[in-house]
């Protein structure tokens, strides 16, 4: 019991901040926790962003089960919701199996792996595009996190976000252009070609940093800088300066399609989560990267390879990098080499601390992480709901940084308790 | 027999203002008019406002810390001075109160970072987005300063004119006269030696009796001061704030004061090479301009690449003056 509650200590900061976020939305904003099954029609939305998506035909692909404003918990009603929808589409089915074949006789719909996500049905509403979106906060942090328990910290990740957009949207131009090798496979499988580019490069990228910092004993933070000051350059010189914008299916689909239910986007945070879980914490990687994060010289005379440890984890950052930049682009269809990523390592590195991996290194939290990435995202989801402008939702991002950080200082908390402290004694002087 | 040795730790910054004499020459050989004393004044006239924000990130630098909040404190007095002015209030008071509220702003990222001991980089980056929000908060659109008696007093009449239609404009002079302050400040005040002597080593400094507290926290006061007085120098130089500019200029200081021969790690380095670190930026930006073909990302890879090549160097330093103190 007590060893559980320690183990889970460090989420407890960023859970509570979390919770108290829910309940204000639960309490002021309407809708919050509503949320909806859809039928799956992003292919046809996609293919002809004409047709209305949001204008609810009775007995087509809508089926609207009761809303949960109130609902204190979100899991619970996004459980709830989905149970009703199940019932619902179980009920509607005919209809709506009916309408969807005189949909796809009207308009054939292409079958190529996107579109057809499994069931066809898809949770839609606030909490899950919540999740959505913070997809890339999420994929970053689990990279940022392995780096700063090395005790470094990667500042060239949004660089290397908008480079690898830059190379995906290039390379599919190039194949729906035809002038690459592989556009004979369609466009329904080329897609791939781009994805493995970004990625590579990315790693490469990734690499790069590990060389300066492992190889050459560069600071982490100066390091870092290099690619974060010229990567953007390189983006751009990728793209020429302009931005490219593509509409292949198998792209978009990365961050707009569904899959089992949810957004496809979630299942990529969610697999990258359970590989690095299982990478840190079912083999001695994790261990070499704690140790080595708490003391390089000591874990080096232990014998373990701390450069090549090290190395490593930026090169795990730069992929994870890469597939952020991935879902970036997917998610507005195009690379803008300018704003891909713009601050978004800074996004990943509170994200990180938040979720109690320690700057100084040695520990390292990727279920804290996530926490963090989605009390982020959810903060700015309800700032935006407030109908608070886009650019002002910085302010209360900072303070909650700070309020976050201070709970996690040391020195903070000890200065706190000893005032409770004074004031218990004086009380009992009285 | 005495050999005249040449001081490592004058390495870097003899190395930056070599680096800047061969840009310029390139500039000179490459391009006609290159060389005249106007394209010269003018790479002044536009990096006045980077060049007084590097000041206080180099002496931030200098203690071992990091400011990310420069950028968006010249957005923020900017647009609150535009703002002020547009809504009938005097320009000095405009412009006094946005210094005020940079100094009050620096010394309270100081406080958190000394008393709190939280990480310099954490409590500056969320001071940035802190303040850019702000900014947006004053207003969302660019505002104009037009007709303003004393923008124009500033700009007419305190320009002096040297000839030949180059002018020495207000903001180089306000430059200039911060730089001297603060080369003065480090080298030749016991404040300053402090500064060297933190960023060194925070435990020596400490245990020899340095007031390690005050000297961190009036260090980043003095550089909320100085990104707040190149806001000022922007709105001068721009006759406009806007709280979309500047967005990421903290890097470029970053990179001035690191090719100015300052090292990232404290310690190590001159306030005057920010200056030279901030000319070759503008050299390189106005042989970019003069030539036209080459698009300006480049500029942005040659600075990165610069800063590699300069960290290089330190590490190379470093670690020959190590070697050669063990072998004493």
């Amino acid at each position: 019991m007590n060893k559980s509650s320690n183990k889970f200590r460090h989420l407890v900061w960023p859970l509570v901040s979390l919770a108290l976020l829910l309940l204000f939305n639960a309490i002021f904003t309407d809708n919050f926790f509503k949320i909806e099954i859809k039928k799956s029609d992003s292919a046809q939305a996609v293919q002809a962003p004409s047709v209305p998506v949001e204008s609810p035909q009775p007995g087509t692909s809508w089926i609207t089960p009761e809303s949960y404003d109130n609902a204190g918990d979100s899991a619970e009603a996004a459980a709830q919701a989905a149970a009703d929808g199940v019932e619902a589409a179980a009920q509607a089915e005919g209809a709506v199996q009916t309408i969807a074949s005189e949909a796809e006789q009207q308009a054939p719909v292409k079958k190529d792996g996107k579109g057809v996500s499994i069931f066809g049905y898809y949770l839609y509403g606030t909490p899950i595009d919540i999740l959505n979106q913070g997809s890339k906060v999420m994929v970053l942090a689990i990279g940022m996190t392995l780096v700063i328990a090395t005790g470094g910290i990667d500042i060239s990740v949004g660089a290397v976000m908008a480079i690898a957009g830059a190379i995906a949207a290039l390379l599919i131009s190039m194949l729906d252009a035809g002038n690459c090798i592989g556009a004979g496979m369609g466009p329904s499988f080329y897609w791939i070609i781009p994805v493995l580019a970004a990625l590579l490069l990315a790693t490469l990228a990734g690499f790069w940093n590990g060389m300066l910092v492992a190889g050459f004993g560069i600071q982490p933070m100066v390091a870092t800088l290099v690619l974060m000051v010229a990567g953007r350059g390189v983006a751009q010189l990728i793209t020429d300066g302009q931005i490219i914008t593509f509409d292949n299916p198998g792209l978009v689909f990365l961050c707009n399609g569904h899959a089992l239910f949810l957004p496809f986007s979630v299942w990529i945070v969610a697999a990258m989560y359970v590989i690095a879980g299982l990478l840190t914490r079912k083999t001695a990687f994790g261990l070499f990267i704690e140790s080595v994060g708490n003391n390089e010289r000591a874990s080096r005379y232990a014998g373990i390879e701390a450069r090549r440890i090290k190395w490593l984890t930026y090169v795990i950052c730069g992929f994870c990098a890469g597939v952020a930049g991935l879902l970036a682009a997917s998610n507005i269809k195009c690379a803008d080499s300018n704003n891909a990523g713009l601050y978004l390592e800074l996004d990943a590195i509170l994200a990180t601390v938040i979720g109690g991996t320690s700057m100084a290194g040695g520990r390292f939290f990727l279920s804290g992480s996530l926490v963090g990435a989605i009390l982020i995202q959810t903060l700015t989801t309800t700032m935006y709901m407030k109908n608070v402008s886009p650019a002002i939702v910085a302010v209360p991002k900072a303070m909650v940084v700070i309020i976050v950080c201070l709970l996690q200082s040391p020195v903070f908390r000890a200065k706190v308790l000893s005032i409770f402290a004074s004031k218990a004694a004086k009380g009992g002087v009285q | 027999m005495k050999t005249f040795k040449f001081p490592m730790r004058y390495v870097p910054i003899s190395a930056t203002i070599l680096v800047f004499f061969i840009v310029y020459l390139i500039g000179i050989i490459s391009f006609q008019n290159f060389g005249s004393p106007k394209v010269f004044l003018d790479l002044f006239v536009d990096n006045a406002y980077l060049g007084i924000a590097a000041i206080g990130t180099a002496l931030v630098i200098l203690t071992g810390g990091i400011d990310l909040s420069v950028g968006s404190i010249i957005a923020f007095t900017s647009i609150l001075i535009a703002k002020m002015i547009a809504s009938g209030c005097n320009a000095l008071w405009a412009i006094a109160l946005a210094l005020v509220i940079g100094i009050l702003f620096g010394m309270l990222q100081g406080w958190l970072i000394h008393c709190f001991s939280l990480p310099p980089f954490l409590v500056t980056l969320a001071g940035m987005f802190f303040i850019r929000g702000c900014g947006f908060i004053v207003s969302e659109e660019s505002i104009g300063i037009k007709n303003d008696p004393v923008f124009n007093f500033i700009q007419n009449d305190l320009t002096i004119k040297l000839g030949k239609g180059m002018n020495l404009r207000f903001i180089v002079i306000v430059y200039l006269v911060v730089l001297i302050m603060a080369i003065f400040f480090s080298q030749r005040t016991r404040a300053g030696r402090s500064i060297y002597a933190i960023g060194d080593n925070e435990l020596a400094a400490t245990l020899m009796g340095i007031p390690v507290g005050r000297t961190k926290i009036m260090t980043y006061t003095i550089a909320g001061f100085c990104s707040a007085l190149a806001g000022v120098v922007y709105a001068v130089y721009l006759k406009a704030g806007n709280p979309l500019n500047c967005v990421g200029l903290e890097m470029d200081a970053i990179a001035a004061v690191v090719i100015g021969g300052t090292l990232l790690t404290g310690g190590v380095g001159y306030v005057f090479g920010s200056l030279f670190g901030v000319l070759v930026l503008g050299l390189i930006q106005t042989l970019i301009v003069f030539d036209g073909r080459i698009n300006s990302w480049w500029t942005r890879i040659i600075v990165g690449l610069l800063v590699l090549a300069f960290i290089f160097m330190q590490n190379l330093i470093t670690k020959i003056s190590k070697s050669k103190s063990k072998t004493q």
